[in-house]
């Protein structure tokens, strides 16, 4: 559907967009934007949460402009909050992240960034960046929006990350704020837009049943990679071939 | 371990995993069973974390207080198609009134 063929200099990366038109840029601009001021604004929860959680504002706004990917620092925040181990934190944000590796493999066939530009790409690549880039008609549309949109989300979700923490910050008590109810609120949210499926559903009942029942005994952080096996249970289980739901989705999640 | 070396490990372990995703020929794109459980991967973490995020007590176990109640009006909140920050800020704002009424 995207047209591949005939596309030389094809080396320059969305901020320098050459023969695209007018019209296109103005919607492939406006529409990687606006994904990123809505995107970078709940920045501001994650701010919170991670001065919540006993990281320090630096160390929050770290997580925010290194890591840059919304469900592994929320993950990653909640796990240390949580009187995690450090290698449970680490552990459970990777494996979260890994679905970026899978939108590199995507990204890359529309990209054709070499060098130090490839390695800024790598950093970019997330669930808003990739779905507007994949999104776009064409190559070059493709490598504008994702350019744009992961800039926009980069700066934005900063921005927010350091205000959040810095508010954070000066209330004190997490909890007299709701701010522990506000980290469930936020992976339900996460969640939300990939539970589409059967298979996704399925995996959730089954991630329930794991933590509820490792949670008692085992130390804070394990139950979560323990309840990652769901994902490994649903997947592998045998199905016949028609039945073939598509559980990626997760599109409008960081 | 240091918290700041627990975060610089995880942000370089993030990095690397998106690098990997460009540099690898995406020829060697796993089996399709593999990439069914990459994808449900999420799910499966995401569900876990609301659960504990729910529901752990500070000193280990399970309770009940005030965050289940944010988690359902925000929930319901997603079920209105609301966006992430409103759906955020519901959560709080229901827990932290419970609190102040007096409901831990």
């Amino acid at each position: 559907m995207r047209e591949e063929a005939g596309k030389e200099g094809a080396e320059a990366s969305g901020q320098r967009p050459g023969d695209l038109d007018p019209a296109t840029r103005t919607s492939v601009l406006r529409q990687a934007w606006s994904v990123g001021i809505a995107t970078g604004a709940y920045g501001i929860s994650f701010g919170a949460l991670g001065v919540a959680s006993g990281l320090s504002v630096a160390q929050t706004c770290a997580l925010s402009l290194l890591m840059f990917t919304g469900g592994s620092q929320f993950a990653f925040v909640g796990v240390i909050g949580a009187g995690g181990t450090g290698v449970a934190a680490i552990a459970t944000a990777t494996l979260l992240g890994i679905r970026n590796g899978l939108y590199g493999l995507q990204v890359s066939e529309f990209l054709h960034d070499r060098g130090w530009r490839r390695g800024v790409a790598a950093h970019l690549t997330i669930d808003e960046s990739t779905a507007v880039g994949i999104a776009q008609p064409t190559v070059r549309a493709s490598q504008l929006g994702f350019w744009q949109t992961g800039i926009a989300v980069f700066v934005f979700w900063n921005l927010f990350t350091l205000l959040g923490a810095w508010l954070g910050n000066a209330l004190g008590d997490p909890r007299r704020w709701g701010l522990d109810a506000a980290a469930a609120a936020a992976f339900v949210a996460l969640l939300w837009p990939r539970l589409h499926s059967r298979d996704a559903a399925a995996t959730a009942v089954v991630a329930v049943v794991l933590t509820v029942a490792v949670a008692p005994w085992a130390p804070a952080g394990i139950p979560v990679l323990i309840a990652a096996f769901a994902a490994v249970a649903v997947g592998l289980w045998p199905r016949a071939a028609a039945r073939d739901d598509d559980s990626t989705g997760g599109e409008v999640a960081p | 371990m240091s918290l700041w070396f627990t975060v610089l490990a995880a942000c370089a372990l993030a990095f690397l995993t998106k690098l990997a995703g460009h540099y690898v020929p995406s020829a060697k794109l796993e089996g399709r069973r593999m990439r069914r459980v990459t994808a449900l991967l999420p799910v499966a973490l995401l569900t876990s974390l609301v659960v504990i995020q729910t529901f752990a007590a500070s000193g280990g176990g399970f309770t009940v207080d005030a965050r289940i109640v944010g988690l359902a009006a925000a929930v319901i909140a997603l079920l209105l198609r609301a966006p992430f920050i409103v759906v955020v800020i519901i959560g709080a704002a229901v827990a932290a009134g419970l609190r102040a009424l007096g409901w831990n």
